[in-house]
């Protein structure tokens, strides 16, 4: 008994530092995690027409030049419409190749799978300046479609990977209960594997709208003057300006955001949206 | 009644209860997975209202069978008719056959009442109506308060009644369950197996059963199918499978045996007359096929047809140790004249260690009609 006790008031001891050490690492790597947007934030509701940190006055007259200035607020609209089309058109493409490769076996799977996700290994000025020159030999630089279909191949393999995981983990049992119960494929397909996919489907859409509307170093390439982006005007500013009004943008950016996603989270749950639950 | 040989499998004819018109009727199915065949020219007859069991160890291809029935995969040849109908041709939307998946396979979007009226649904029946059957159908499963809430909600053994609540309510020609209670745990297991034959009985479904525990297929079944590497090896009734097994395999899969090594004396008729250790046994032939007299016969006997006898035995050996039960004790015993040198005896009740204590000379006996007659593979 003595010598037990004589043990165990160290190792309480050992065990509560390592305890507090683990937590402070934790706590750190937080706090890198969000520092930047926390200056950023910062920055943005300072007085002085510079970037600089911390701020001497306060203002928010930087918030009103980023909701005024013509070319973010067109940046915007154009993000929207392309934005809407571009997640839209992956998520319908999407969902049918990774309905296909779920489903079917066929000659040259792999080859297909690899070419769809190819995207992800390829960098993004290297797309936005092939599409650039194909578009050239059409003469259809300046148009909303050149930025919609590049967008769709950029945010395609990410759509179909949700898609696909969302289809690996439906249990095909269900789809065979449906049809012993009487449905007709058509019908197994609206009231059972559709209803289940939604949230994948969702999820998908989501990342692909929010990658979309990100999206900066394709869309350099492939925008002109008239279908610029928000991320790309907003480059073009700081190439002119060194204010604040990009640091106001960031909030709002990041508050929109969070926006959207406490939305999904509400109406879906995130674990469903961001298909945690699902992998299960 | 002989236990049936259907293997190998002949077109004969399969005998049904004669009064009981055909509910099932499997002619010579076979189905192949790429090279591997995993169903062998399966010949089948289910009488109308009787529970069958498909029995036997993983990859027998009873699972394969149950699929082709609900139309979920197509047979490579052979015909498969329900209630007299061919279904080659038929979807399994059409079938008329309700499914109780091994997993359940409930739909996990949808409440327990949503879940048990889709079949409802999806036949067009009027609301109305499917609301009181669906009350009907929870009420049959004593789900009745259940109404609203969701499968992940419920227990296992609560999952388990919406299973059967929803594959019942469309009043199907045929019920089909693929290993319902493998996921339950030993006692619910035996309280489902209880409600799941009452209600069978109670409504006289057809049910095809497909099960690898020899114990549930024993206590529920009208009739077994015992099946092993893709063939139907034998079909009977529990006490025919347990008694009377056709081959030394099924003898071995369906409950422990003893094995004492013999040699055929003589054949007559349906009667052969075996040598075994210091005696002579009269048993039936017909399970030892055109084996002429002086070949080696393996004796097949199970423990409970064992039994201590005062006095003299047919064989006599040295009790080893004990396996208390609960109800019974398994008494193993030092047999030299046995394959493996034991022989397993089980005695009802607690007593035996007491009476026979490990180390005790004891003789054994049993009745010849426990004991079945098969030619010895070791020679």
């Amino acid at each position: 008994m003595p010598q037990n006790a004589k043990r165990l008031i160290p190792a309480r001891v050992g065990e509560r530092l390592l305890k507090v050490a683990g937590w402070t690492v934790v706590w750190l790597i937080v706090a890198f995690i969000i520092l930047p947007a926390v200056v950023v934030g910062i920055s943005a509701f300072n007085d002085r027409a510079i970037l600089s940190f911390p701020p001497q006055a306060w203002s928010t007259r930087w918030f009103q030049r980023a909701f005024s200035y013509r070319d973010f607020s067109d940046g915007f609209r154009n993000g929207l419409i392309i934005t809407a089309f571009a997640s839209t058109i992956a998520l319908a493409v999407g969902a049918g190749f990774a309905f296909a490769l779920d489903r079917y076996r066929f000659r040259g799977k792999a080859a297909l799978e690899a070419m769809l996700t190819s995207p992800l290994v390829i960098p993004h000025f290297t797309i936005g300046l092939g599409f650039l020159i194909l578009a050239a030999q059409i003469h259809a630089t300046r148009t909303f479609a050149l930025v919609i279909v590049c967008h769709v191949v950029l945010v395609l393999p990410f759509v179909m990977r949700s898609v696909y995981v969302s289809l690996r983990n439906l249990d095909a049992r269900l789809e065979l209960a449906a049809a012993s119960l009487g449905a007709r494929p058509g019908r197994a397909l609206f009231t059972v594997t559709l209803p289940l996919l939604l949230p994948g489907l969702f999820s998908g859409w989501l990342f692909a709208a929010i990658l979309s509307f990100n999206e900066f170093t394709a869309s350099l390439f492939v925008t002109a003057q008239a279908t610029q982006t928000l991320p790309v005007a907003m480059y073009n500013y700081v190439r002119e300006y060194a204010d604040p009004t990009l640091a106001a943008l960031s909030v709002i950016y990041i508050v929109v955001t969070a926006l959207l996603l406490t939305l999904a989270n509400s109406f879906l749950g995130l674990g469903k949206v961001l298909n945690v639950e699902h992998a299960r | 009644m002989p236990a049936e040989r259907l293997d190998p499998p002949e077109p004969g004819p399969v005998t049904v209860p004669a009064t009981r018109p055909v509910g099932v009727q499997i002619d010579g199915v076979t189905k192949r997975f790429g090279d591997a065949t995993a169903l062998h020219e399966a010949w089948l007859k289910i009488a109308d209202g009787e529970f069958m069991t498909l029995l036997g160890p993983s990859g027998c291809g009873k699972t394969t069978l149950l699929n082709l029935i609900a139309g979920f995969l197509e047979a490579d040849s052979g015909e498969i008719f329900v209630g007299g109908r061919l279904m080659t041709e038929t979807p399994p939307y059409d079938r008329e056959i309700g499914v109780v998946f091994q997993n359940y396979a409930l739909f996990p979007h949808m409440n327990v009442a949503k879940n048990v009226g889709y079949g409802l649904r999806m036949r067009g029946v009027p609301k109305r109506e499917i609301e009181a059957r669906v009350a009907e159908a929870l009420a049959l499963v004593k789900l009745s308060q259940f109404g609203d809430r969701k499968p992940r909600q419920l227990s296992g053994g609560q999952q388990q009644r919406v299973a059967l609540a929803r594959a019942l309510v469309i009043r199907p020609k045929v019920l089909l369950l693929d290993e319902p209670f493998s996921a339950l745990d030993k006692n619910l297991r035996g309280a489902m197996q209880v409600e799941l034959k009452e209600i069978q009985r109670r409504l006289g479904v057809t049910t095809i059963f497909v099960t690898h525990d020899q114990s549930e297929a024993l206590s529920m079944s009208d009739r077994i199918a015992v099946m092993a590497d893709g063939r139907i090896r034998q079909v009977g009734t529990p006490d025919e499978i347990y008694r009377r097994p056709a081959d030394p395999f099924l003898a071995s899969f369906v409950g422990d045996v003893n094995v004492l090594p013999g040699r055929l004396e003589r054949r007559l008729g349906e009667v052969a007359s075996v040598l075994v250790a210091d005696g002579r046994l009269q048993v039936r032939a017909d399970t030892l096929g055109d084996l002429a007299p002086g070949a080696a016969v393996d004796l097949f006997v199970r423990p409970d047809a064992v039994r201590v006898a005062e006095g003299e035995g047919l064989l006599s050996g040295t009790v080893a140790t004990h396996v208390y039960q609960g109800s019974h004790v398994d008494v193993l015993v030092d047999v030299p004249a046995a394959r493996g040198g034991r022989i397993t005896v089980r005695v009802p009740g607690y007593e035996a260690p007491v009476r026979w204590p490990a180390g005790t000379r004891i003789a054994l006996d049993f009745a010849a009609g426990d004991a079945v007659a098969f030619a010895s593979d070791a020679g």
